[in-house]
């Protein structure tokens, strides 16, 4: 049916590891290759790790599946060096409307703030975001990408992990340190270590139908409650790139799938939204139902799981891939930290620890919105009714209308790596950077861009003596000093051109932030001094969790 | 336990005339459109207090069984 795209196909090709004598062992192996599988790939090979990765498949994905990538993912997969390819092909949008019944009752603008790299959204097909990843991963000599090896057998020791890997060419093993499992909701591999990942099904079905058209209304998200056209459900419409439009519409527990996915069933209900006139292709259409669920631990020996094998959200609120990409930057870095030896084995449970909190708040928004959207008993029913109607004249209605919270990154607060404090000013410790513009060496950039990848600690160097900035520079080699200055501009140092730096991070002379490879603050210092940040830096690596003593 | 910060005390500045209001407001409309009057009312006065701490205690205590009749008094008033 999809007629905007056509799939890349990806050679089987034979590796060396198949040679048929001893089993290799790698340090890391990735399977599947999906946004979260390619994502990590892509991650280690930005902090000098080889990883294999092995997809069953041949292709990207096979239809649009999720299309609303959130700016802190952008900013992720700009470190790994392809979001310009993303944000060129998707579609940047920040306004929408809602209706209920016949009438609009709002409309939005999420007005991003300026100055940062990255818009707000933008609405990308699946299938683009893994093609570009897969082409970055090929620039990449530290990743090597396998299509058609399908992991069969996993052996979960305490220390390594044994596996078997199915080809056209017959089955060869491998061990590995790690094994990153990101084979998606339905992991086949959770099933083979007897694992499980638990939650809620929601009673309650959606058609997802991918039209191409080129009608007059802006690409913006709409959302309506209860539409005539579609009573007593919810639809949405929204843009994505090739002018492909997604809308979804609410069909309850009791439709059959395989009817609904008809296209001769599919049409009338388009022409009843749209109106007769307006000329449509179908593209892609599938029926789900969705789950929030996710796995007590996500790390079994030296076996972790990721995106949606550990923790799956319903769509309301774009939570999946974005969601998944967070975990994924979270665990890249600590695992080559780990594997450098530069910091203890302790360090890999604060992956399921921060990620727990963060798939916990996914499905809380999620679940949140989706029983706003399907509301569970009558009386249920009246209060999302009257909020909608009272949401036409009233704006703090507004705020309580869901038809899924946009994504934003969660905040690991309350973790024990992260060295937290009383002030309130600028970002708080276990809180994502913030991106600003900057100068470097006399040429305009962006601050995120100088971030991630290894520890920096970003300094206001203005009057902080040179002997100061050589001790700290000495501290480690994983920890880079990136000095912003207003006064002098030497080279390597940051100039706060727009002072929005000062704005953002309230940094004053003396001050600093150390920042972890995934630009988390880790800690921040009223007055830098060597002690101090060596011992965040120490708290930072699991040095002081329990078992990393 | 914590300090309470929903008011129980009486904090009316004329409650008869409220009760008035509330019951005249339902007089003349049947039960459905009651439950979405009070719907309204919640949500507009709950936006009011804002606060979540105090929202959450009042639908503790309103939830309270104990603090529903029981049903012999329900069966009396009828």
């Amino acid at each position: 049916m999809l007629k905007t795209y056509t799939n890349p196909v990806y050679d089987y090709v034979r590796s060396s590891d198949q040679s048929g004598e001893a089993i290799t062992h790698h340090p890391v192996i990735i399977v599947g290759a999906g946004p979260c599988g390619l994502a990590a790939a892509l991650d280690f090979a930005q902090q000098g790790v080889n990883t294999i990765v092995l997809d069953d498949n041949n292709t990207v994905s096979v239809g649009s599946r999720a299309i609303c990538f959130a700016k802190r993912t952008l900013e992720i997969v700009d470190r790994y060096g392809c979001a310009a390819p993303m944000v060129a092909k998707g579609i940047t949008w920040q306004k929408g409307k809602v209706f209920f019944k016949q009438d609009q009752i709002y409309d939005f603008d999420l007005l991003p703030q300026s100055g940062h790299k990255q818009p707000a959204f933008i609405n990308l097909q699946q299938y683009y975001f893994e093609e570009y990843m897969v082409n970055r991963a090929a620039e990449l000599p530290a990743i090597d990408l396998r299509w058609q090896h399908r992991v069969s057998h996993v052996d979960a020791q305490a220390e390594q992990t044994l596996i078997t890997v199915e080809t056209a060419d017959g089955p060869y093993q491998m061990s590995c340190d790690y094994l990153l499992v990101a084979d998606g909701a339905n992991s086949k591999i959770r099933d083979l270590l007897g694992l499980e990942s638990k939650g809620q099904v929601f009673q309650d079905r959606f058609l997802i139908a991918d039209v191409v058209m080129k009608p007059d209304f802006p690409t913006e998200r709409w959302f309506w409650f209860d539409p005539p056209f579609h009573p007593n459900q919810s639809v949405l419409l929204h843009a994505q790139a090739d002018d492909v439009w997604r809308i979804d519409f609410q069909l309850g527990w009791d439709a059959d799938p395989e009817e609904e996915k008809k296209e001769e069933n599919i049409r009338p209900r388009i022409e009843a939204m749209l109106g007769k006139e307006v000329e449509f292709e179908l593209e892609w259409a599938s029926v789900y139902t969705f789950q929030c669920r996710k796995m007590d631990n996500y790390i079994k020996n030296r076996v972790i799981f990721m995106g949606d094998a550990a923790h799956q959200v319903s769509p309301f609120g774009a939570r999946g891939a974005n969601g998944g990409l967070q975990s994924v930057e979270n665990l890249a870095w600590k695992i080559t930290r780990i594997l450098r030896k530069d910091a203890p084995q302790a360090l890999l449970e604060t992956y399921n620890t921060e990620r727990q909190h963060g798939a916990e708040e996914n499905i809380l928004n999620s679940t949140r919105a989706t029983d706003f959207i399907t509301p569970k008993n009558a009386i249920s029913r009246v209060f999302r009714d009257e909020t909608l109607r009272l949401a036409e004249h009233y704006a703090f209605a507004r705020s309580l209308v869901n038809s899924g919270r946009l994504s934003l990154p969660c905040d690991y607060q309350s973790s024990a790596i992260i060295s937290a404090d009383n002030f309130s000013a600028g970002i708080k410790p276990g809180y994502v950077c913030q991106d600003a513009p900057i100068a470097i060496n006399g040429k305009a950039d962006w601050l995120l861009s100088q971030l991630g990848n290894r520890f920096v600690l970003l300094i206001n160097s203005d009057d902080s003596p040179p002997e100061l900035l050589q001790n700290l520079n000495e501290i480690a080699t994983d920890l880079d000093i990136l000095e912003l200055t207003t006064s002098k501009i030497g080279d390597n140092t940051l100039h706060d051109c727009q002072g929005l730096v000062a704005e953002r991070y309230q940094l004053e002379p003396g001050q600093s932030y150390l920042i972890r490879p995934d630009q988390y603050v880790a800690a921040r210092f009223q007055q830098t001094t060597v002690g101090d940040v060596s011992t965040a830096l120490h708290k930072a690596l699991g040095f002081e969790l329990n078992e990393g003593k | 336990m914590s300090k309470q910060n929903l008011i129980t005390d009486n904090n009316f500045d004329n409650g008869d005339a409220f009760y008035a209001e509330l019951t005249e407001a339902h007089r003349d409309i049947n039960s459905q459109q009651s439950e979405r009057l009070n719907a309204r009312l919640v949500l507009l006065l709950a936006n009011h207090i804002g606060a979540g701490t105090v929202l959450s205690e009042a639908i503790k205590i309103a939830s309270d069984v104990t603090t529903e009749a029981s049903p012999s008094i329900q069966k009396s008033a009828e």
